[in-house]
């Protein structure tokens, strides 16, 4: 008798590994059209090549910075109200 | 053939019946209603009807117009799915509740004037609370008794406003209202506890994850969407709207961050979307009030469909905590499939209908040149992505194995979350159909070439943030703090205080006033009065040559029967007289 594998090609390293891959292509990618496209600016900044992905790179730095800082003082455990 | 039957009465009535019904029957009953509502809803002409006198009052039970009726088909559509999905379950109690729940927040959604929509308000509170205690946990039990004090202060703040405001307008009906007074701040109060603004936030995560399985994809979707209905419907353009949106959306990224529970994670993810619908309320164009509307519809759906994904995992493994979770990709994938479409919705990914939806805000906030609004409102797009797009399905069911093999969950759960996928695909690729029933015409194209990109720039140097951060996410076994403890720890901090501060007091004052003060007027009222009628007797007996040990027999008998009140007759008649004529001689 013979047991089907199974599916675990998200816990392989080599797949791990082209996953980052991916990313960073995707990432990549997503920049390409600014080369060639202009963005109308609103408010001025925003019609910079690049401009959403620092926006997003920097905001998720930022938003996890934070929510870190403020964990030091809201995160307590999962007792805390039993008590 | 048109008929005006009230939708609500159809779910509300309907709930009556579902005891009678056995087994299967039971389930196809209570989808069968939702669906015959959305149908009644479709037909139903513009204009008011089912009136009813109350105390003089006119009250209206059906106001049709297009705000009323597209929020009536999302809450229709939304109940269709909730029961396919509860399928399995044959609880009456949680059938009934849920029923009564959405039958009176369709009630809300159709009141034409301010006392029916109170009335249906205060029905949807009690209603959601069984969804909550049917958990049948100690926690559900204390977390449904804290929901249901605050939605009671709530309904106060708003009982308070409308009367305020009756009787300064003379008039019930409930229409944009443009004069700001005590009235009308405490009915955008009332409204704003249903719609989890911080700080009347915390009773949303508090009280969500401790529902039942279905019980938390239905309240996912009612008790917010009903308030951003009333708010559409009687705040649009209220300045202060658009900071309190700004900071939910802020807000419920950063708890949600910090949660490890994943029901919490998409409790908190309701915060900040519904923060990104009252901003759009506060903006008050004509978009903006749009836009609002298509996102709390398509909200509602890409909601629902994550708290089934959720939900599935409950059923399946009796956990929901990301540190319990993980590596179930291999036995759940239809249920991370579903789920990834609605994490990639929420997140407004193009092709989803969050993308369609969302981005009718955000260029409401543009056209009004509100600079600071727009870029909150971006960041918050962004930490989208990385709280509920991307954490929610990655500590769920990749991150670390945890050795759960619970398979795959039932067909009817899997169906419903198919035709929620479907649904955030078909919103995102043609949402004409939605545009169409919005209140306002729509000229908006959200597939330029230069928007879809930016959105992908931004949705994909988030997640790239959060591969890279990784190290920095990794869940641990706690909770976070939120408003709720003031009155959960707050208060028996307040007890505390209590106990040792007023018990010290006690303890002093029993010793200054009982055993001190009043000790000595009630040694002085027993013995002072013995003392001074000793006084002419002693006196007397003296006189008469009583000595010694007799005085001291006499002297103590007399005490004693004067401290008794056993004192002859005569002699109290005596005393007394003694008195009144000392009084009289002393004034």
């Amino acid at each position: 008798m013979t047991t089907k594998k199974e599916f675990d090609f998200f816990d392989r390293p080599e797949n791990i590994r082209k996953l980052w891959i991916f990313l960073y292509v995707f990432c990549g990618l997503t920049l390409i059209p600014d080369f060639f496209i202009r963005r109308e600016a609103h408010f001025g900044f925003d019609g910079l090549p690049g401009f959403y992905a620092l926006l997003g790179f920097v905001s998720c730095v930022a938003l996890i910075l934070f929510s870190k800082l403020v964990g030091l003082v809201l995160k307590v455990k999962e007792n805390y109200y039993d008590k | 053939m048109t008929s005006n039957f009230s939708p609500a009465a159809v779910l509300i009535l309907g709930a009556l019946l579902v005891p009678f019904f056995r087994a299967k029957m039971k389930s196809y009953y209570v989808i069968l209603l939702p669906a015959a509502a959305f149908f009644l809803i479709f037909q139903l002409e513009p204009g008011s009807s089912w009136h009813a006198h109350f105390f003089g009052f006119d009250l209206t039970f059906l106001r049709v117009d297009k705000l009323s009726k597209v929020f009536g088909y999302i809450f229709t559509l939304n109940a269709f799915a909730a029961f396919v999905y509860a399928f399995y379950l044959k609880d009456n109690t949680q059938h009934m509740a849920a029923l009564f729940y959405i039958g009176s927040s369709l009630g809300v959604v159709f009141a034409g004037d301010l006392i029916s929509l109170y009335f249906f308000w205060e029905i949807m509170a009690v209603a959601s609370t069984f969804l909550i205690l049917a958990r049948k946990t100690d926690k559900a039990q204390a977390a449904g008794m804290r929901y249901i004090m605050v939605h009671v202060f709530g309904g106060l703040c708003l009982l308070a406003g409308i009367v305020l405001t009756i009787s300064h307008t003379g008039s019930i009906a409930f229409d944009g209202i443009a004069e700001k007074n005590l009235g009308t701040y405490l009915i955008l109060i009332g409204f704003l506890v249903n719609a989890a603004a911080p700080p009347f936030s915390a009773w949303l995560p508090d009280a969500y994850p401790e529902a039942t399985v279905t019980g938390g994809v239905i309240l996912s979707a009612y008790t917010t969407k009903t308030a951003v209905y009333t708010l559409v419907r009687g705040f649009p353009g209220w300045e202060i709207l658009i900071w309190i949106g700004c900071i939910m959306t802020i807000y419920g990224i950063i708890y949600a961050l910090l949660e490890n529970d994943a029901r919490r994670i998409l409790a908190y993810s309701i915060i900040n979307q519904v923060g990104f619908m009252v901003t759009g309320v506060g903006i008050g164009t004509m978009m903006s009030l749009n836009g609002t509307v298509a996102h709390a519809f398509c909200h509602i759906i890409y909601k629902a469909l994550l708290w089934m994904s959720a939900g599935s995992v409950l059923y399946m493994t009796g956990k929901s905590k990301c540190t319990d979770l993980g590596g179930l990709y291999k036995t759940m994938p239809w249920t991370l499939i579903f789920g990834a479409v609605g994490a990639l919705s929420i997140s407004a990914f193009p092709a989803t209908s969050g993308f369609t939806s969302k981005s009718l805000i955000i260029d409401g906030a543009i056209h009004e040149h509100l600079a600071w609004v727009w870029l909150v409102l971006e960041i918050a797009s962004a930490g989208v992505f990385l709280h509920a797009g991307i954490k929610f399905p990655y500590f769920v069911f990749f991150a670390k194995d945890k050795g759960l093999r619970p398979g795959e969950t039932n067909k009817s759960m899997l169906l419903a979350m198919a035709f929620l996928s479907f649904l955030c695909i078909f919103l995102g690729v043609f949402p004409r159909p939605l545009y169409n029933v919005l209140p306002f015409p729509v000229h908006y194209n959200a597939y330029s070439i230069t928007h879809v990109t930016s959105q992908l720039q931004l949705l994909m140097f988030s997640a790239l943030v959060f591969f890279l951060f990784l190290p920095l996410l990794k869940r641990t076994e706690t909770i976070a703090i939120d408003t709720d403890w003031f009155y959960r720890k707050g208060g028996r901090l307040v007890y505390q205080i209590m106990d040792v501060g007023l018990n010290a007091i006690n303890r002093y004052s029993d010793r200054v006033f009982v055993q001190g003060i009043a000790g000595g007027l009630a040694r002085f009222s027993r013995d002072g009065i013995a003392r001074i009628t000793l006084l002419p007797f002693v006196t007397y007996w003296y006189l008469k040559g009583v000595r010694f040990k007799r005085l001291q027999i006499k002297k103590e008998n007399l005490y004693y029967n004067i401290e008794r009140g056993v004192i002859p007759a005569g002699i109290g008649a005596g005393m007394a007289a003694l008195f009144l004529v000392i009084i009289f001689l002393l004034s």
